[in-house]
Parts: C-alpha cells; structure tokens; sequence
C-alpha cells in the first residue's frame, strides 16, 4: 500500500473514525475518545507501512501490532475491516455475543490481532517477545505497540522499556497516544507523566514528539525512523486530542468510554463527513 | 505395577529436575527458551543459559514483563519457560499470565521453584502457600508438581510437549527420590502407587513421600490403603477420584493452602460423587515462618504421623 497519497490517507483516516464511532453507536456501548486520538497513526500504520496481509494474517514474516491501550479496539477493528481481514458488516456486531469485535482486542476471535490486550500496561511487553523472536529468527519484520499517556502509570511499561533496550530492539516502533486524558480526568492532574518523551529517551529510546494529527509529520516520522538499525528501540510520542475530528468529544473526559446517542451520532457523522468534503 | 525405589532414597530438589530437564529440552529444540527474572542460579537454569544461551533471556527483577514478554515470543512459536520463585510467579505475575497466557491460550510454560513451605528458612514472604490455587481458578491453565526428581523430569518435558499455559512447581529442598528415572508420567493422570479398599491417600509433590510412608506404616496394621500421587491438580483426574469414592473415605496431603489446592480439588470431584468423607492435610490457611522445613511441617500436621492418624480416624 506505499503508493497510497497523503491525501488519501487523510482520507482514509476519516473513515476510520466515522467506522469507530459507528461501531461504538452500534453498541451504545465502547471508547470513542482515545479511537479518535489515535485514528491518524493507526491508519498510517495499516494503509501505508505496515506489511501485512488480510489474505493470511497469520503470515510468520509480518508486521506485528500491539494495540497495548486495548479499550480503543473501535479503531483497530475499523482498520481491519477496511482493510479486509473482517467483513465491512462485522462492524455492526462490536461488543455482541460470538462477535471477532470483542470488548477488547481478542486474538482467538478476530483475524488480524496479533495478540489479546486489554488489561493496561502489558501489551508492551508483550510487543518487545515479539520484537525479540524476529531478533532471534533473523527476520525482517517490525513490531508496532500502541501505548496510552495514562496508560504509561503502569509500572509495567518502564520493565518493558528498560527490556527493549536491553535487548537492543531496533525492530520495535512504540506509538504513544498523548492525548492528556484519562478516565478519571486530565492525566496531570490523576497523575503526572512528566515527559514522556525525555523519559523513554533516558531508557535508551530514539524518542521524537510530533504532531499525532499531522499525516505529513507521521509518515515522515516513520519514514526518519523505520530502517534505522541502531540497536535502539523507536518511541514516536504523539501530541493528539481525545475525541478529534469530532467536535463536542474532543478533550472531553466523559467522552472516554461513552456511546452518543441518536442526535449526537449523527452530528459526529456530519462533522467527520465534512472533513471528507472539505 | 510400579516399582519404586526403596529406602534409604536419594534426596534431591525438584528444581535440580528442572534445571537438568530444560538444559536437555533446550539442547533438542532451539524453540525452547528460559526467561529468567534474575534469580536464575536459584532456580537452575545456569546450565541452560550456557548450553543455549541464545535461547536464554533474563529480564532482570520485572516479573510481570517476564510474562508478557514470554507470551509474544510463544506467538512466533517459540516455548518459553518463565522461570522464578513459585510466589512471584504466581502472584506478581499473575494478572499478565491471566490476560496475556491464559487468556489468549498461549504456549508459555511458569515454572517455579521455591514452592510450599521449602523456602522455609526465607521465612512467610517466600513460602508459597497459594499458588496452585491461583492457578487453578484461571481457564485453560495446567497446574503441576511433581514428588520427586524423576517425576518433575518427565512431567516438564510433558509440558514442552503439549500446547498451552502449564505451571509447574518445584522444591527448593531436597525431598527422596521415590520413582525409578524410567517411569513415565501422564499429565492429568494420578500416579497410583498402592491399590487397598479401607482408606485412600491422594497427596502431591513434596509430601507424597510422606504419604507413602504412612501408608507403609497402615499397611503394618492391617489396613489396606490405596494411594495416588496427583501430580497435576488441574485438569484432574475425576476418574482414579471417582474410584476412591467406592472406598468412601479420603485423606488428602499436599504442601500447600488446604484452600483450592489438592484437598479442594478432589473434594470438587467427591461432593458431586457423593457419599465419601475428605480430610484435608495441608497449611492451615495460616503464614508460614522461618523455621526448618520439617518444623513447618509439623506445625501444619503435615507429617508421617498425622496423615496414619487422620487415615484411622476414619476407618
């Protein structure tokens, strides 16, 4: 999918969000907020870098994608269905009984997820196993881990940090979704993180900050970093907004884990719509 | 029929099994692989770190990483063993085995040493008194202890054998080499030592040695005895519990919580089964001390003793 045009990914990325905020419709039930955060790297990832294959996802020479902030599986499911490792109708079915489109990532019931998140802080550790097994096969593949801001309170993520550097994982590339809230209120105010970037960096990171809503910025981001085989492990910290491309969610807490209803669903298509006018 | 060794045994721990086990597994597959959590030298697993040290990772004092990074390395089809003390690696890590082992049903093996009261001179804080337990509410898990050095041999190649989440116990102590080094093992199968109608004793692990010795002394009274070692708690074998009904009466032995280990595994099976009565010997739901293992033992009834006076009770 590299010949894909920044326009386009624009583009993309704007279906993505109006599919989560479907789904999350759908279900009357779900986390808008932080999918919105994340639409534009996660469609990045999916349309333009990642190396997979919706035709065999459990191909052993893949991309890896670790979805480490489980609760935000509305993007990586509108991902997957547009991408076609699911069909389009799966996304009227998030959250049900039997469903591949479970509450969080299931790695058992829906093709595409490399493993099960949900519980935060551990899907990190488990993106730096995957990183290591391609370190140890000689493979080319990369591991992609999408982290939360307040989900780096976990101590977790510093034994998994610190394990990447030690094992010198230049093949993991951290995604880290700053969107400064979380359930409880502004992540500063919960708990502060300090600087997310300057403490990845003194683990032994290559850690850049950059506009998480920029397309430009992301693909040049990736593009900076995705072949650099330095023994260092990458973490793109993200500025992004909870709820973006939606008006009345963005940097709205309550947004978090709550699904609009028929007024405001269809409000929320609009403005995405317009986006995609525009 | 089984022939076991007679007395005066070797003693052996059953982490030495391990050590000696994965060394041999590590050798013969370059999937298999240990991740340690710094405490490799206790937990034996030098040998395997310098016959296959690409196989060998150690993440240093970070349990709960330890975890996850073995459960993405088992999706590339590795097999990592995550190796610590049975306290850690069933408590500290217990969430992230949970949701990123179990829950994804993952080929990643805990295995332990340092389990029940054998730590006994680390004092309460390193006895595991709870872990099997923890291990036996969680889906898709396995939950083992091998009594001696030659079953914990067999029982951790079984697990690198078979697909999925497996625990696995050992001893820090030395505890008797009772099974001859070429008998086999069958995960989820008891190993029955002694077939009797008055009385059965189920134990596991460490005390199975001392089962077997009070069973030796019931027998001396004219009590016939039938004695299993259930090596695997979980999945456990209903059948050879089901045929202890038909005697009625069933002690217990296990060195570990009588709270959802051994005891209250079979008592699961008997009160849908009916009509026997269980006695439990095991930790009384009570923190254990520093103190020698024996004396931690006789503080919880575990002992030759008790378990011939527990049986009589009942007869």
């Amino acid at each position: 999918m590299s010949n894909i045009t920044v326009e386009e990914l624009k583009e993309k990325a704007i279906q993505l969000r109006q599919t989560a905020v479907t789904m999350v419709y759908h279900a009357q039930s779900g986390h808008p907020g932080g999918s919105l955060s994340a639409a534009d790297f996660v469609t990045a990832l999916y349309f333009r870098e990642m190396n997979v294959n919706p035709e065999d996802p459990e191909w052993a020479d893949r991309d890896r994608f670790v979805l480490s902030k489980g609760h935000v599986a509305p993007i990586q499911y509108a991902a997957l269905a547009h991408r076609g490792f699911v069909p389009m109708e799966t996304v009227k079915t998030l959250r049900e009984y039997k469903s591949p489109f479970q509450g969080h990532p299931d790695s058992k019931k829906c093709p595409g997820i490399d493993i099960s998140t949900g519980s935060l802080g551990q899907g990190l550790s488990c993106a730096v196993g995957m990183a290591l097994a391609g370190k140890l096969d000689k493979k080319d593949y990369r591991v992609f881990a999408v982290i939360g801001d307040g989900e780096a309170q976990e101590g977790q993520i510093w034994e998994a940090a610190q394990s990447a550097v030690k094992y010198k994982l230049d093949n993991l590339i951290v995604f880290l979704d700053d969107n400064g809230l979380q359930i409880d209120g502004p992540t500063d105010e919960i708990m502060p993180n300090l600087d997310l970037e300057k403490k990845f960096e003194a683990f032994g990171f290559t850690t850049k900050r950059i506009d998480g809503h920029s397309m430009e910025e992301i693909l040049e981001t990736l593009d900076e970093v995705k072949n650099v085989k330095d023994g260092k492990p990458k973490c793109i910290v993200c500025n992004t907004i909870k709820g973006k491309g939606v008006s009345f969610m963005e940097n709205v807490v309550g947004w978090h884990g709550k699904a609009p209803n028929e007024e405001e669903y269809e409000k929320a298509m609009e403005e995405l719509a317009r986006g995609l006018n525009a | 029929m089984i022939v076991l060794n007679k007395a005066p045994y070797e003693q052996k721990a059953t982490r030495e099994a391990f050590g000696d086990e994965i060394e041999e597994l590590g050798k013969e597959n370059k999937d298999i692989m240990v991740v340690d959590a710094d405490i490799g030298g206790s937990c034996k697993t030098t040998k395997f770190m310098n016959a296959v040290p690409k196989q060998h990772v150690n993440v240093g004092i970070a349990e709960q990483n330890a975890a996850g990074m073995a459960a993405g390395l088992s999706t590339t089809g590795k097999i990592p063993f995550v190796s610590t003390y049975a306290v850690f690696g069933s408590l500290r890590m217990a969430e992230q085995v949970r949701q990123e082992v179990c829950y994804p049903n993952l080929n990643v093996k805990i295995a332990c040493s340092h389990g029940g009261l054998t730590p006994a001179n680390d004092g309460g804080s390193h006895q595991a008194i709870e872990d099997m337990g923890v291990y036996r509410t969680i889906p898709n898990m396995r939950v083992i202890m091998g009594a001696d050095y030659n079953a914990t041999r067999k029982l951790v190649r079984q697990a690198a054998e078979i697909y999925g989440p497996v625990y696995l116990r050992f001893t820090r102590d030395k505890v008797p080499v009772i099974y001859d080094e070429n008998e086999e093992f069958e995960i989820g199968k008891a190993k029955q030592l002694k077939e009797g109608n008055d009385v059965a004793i189920i134990a596991n692990g460490d005390t199975v040695c001392l089962a077997l010795e009070a069973a030796e002394i019931l027998e001396s009274k004219g009590v016939s005895v039938k004695l299993l070692d259930m090596h695997t708690i979980k999945p456990i074998d209903h059948e050879a519990i089901i045929e202890c009904t038909k005697i009625g009466k069933i002690v217990t032995v296990e060195d570990h919580n009588i709270l959802n280990g051994l005891g209250s595994a079979v008592s699961d099976v008997v009160a849908e089964e009916g009509n026997t009565r269980v006695r439990r010997i095991g930790v009384q739901d009570r923190f254990g001390e520093s103190a020698p293992y024996e004396k931690l033992l006789e503080i919880n009834g575990i002992t030759v003793e008790n378990i011939v006076n527990t049986a009589e009770e009942l007869l």
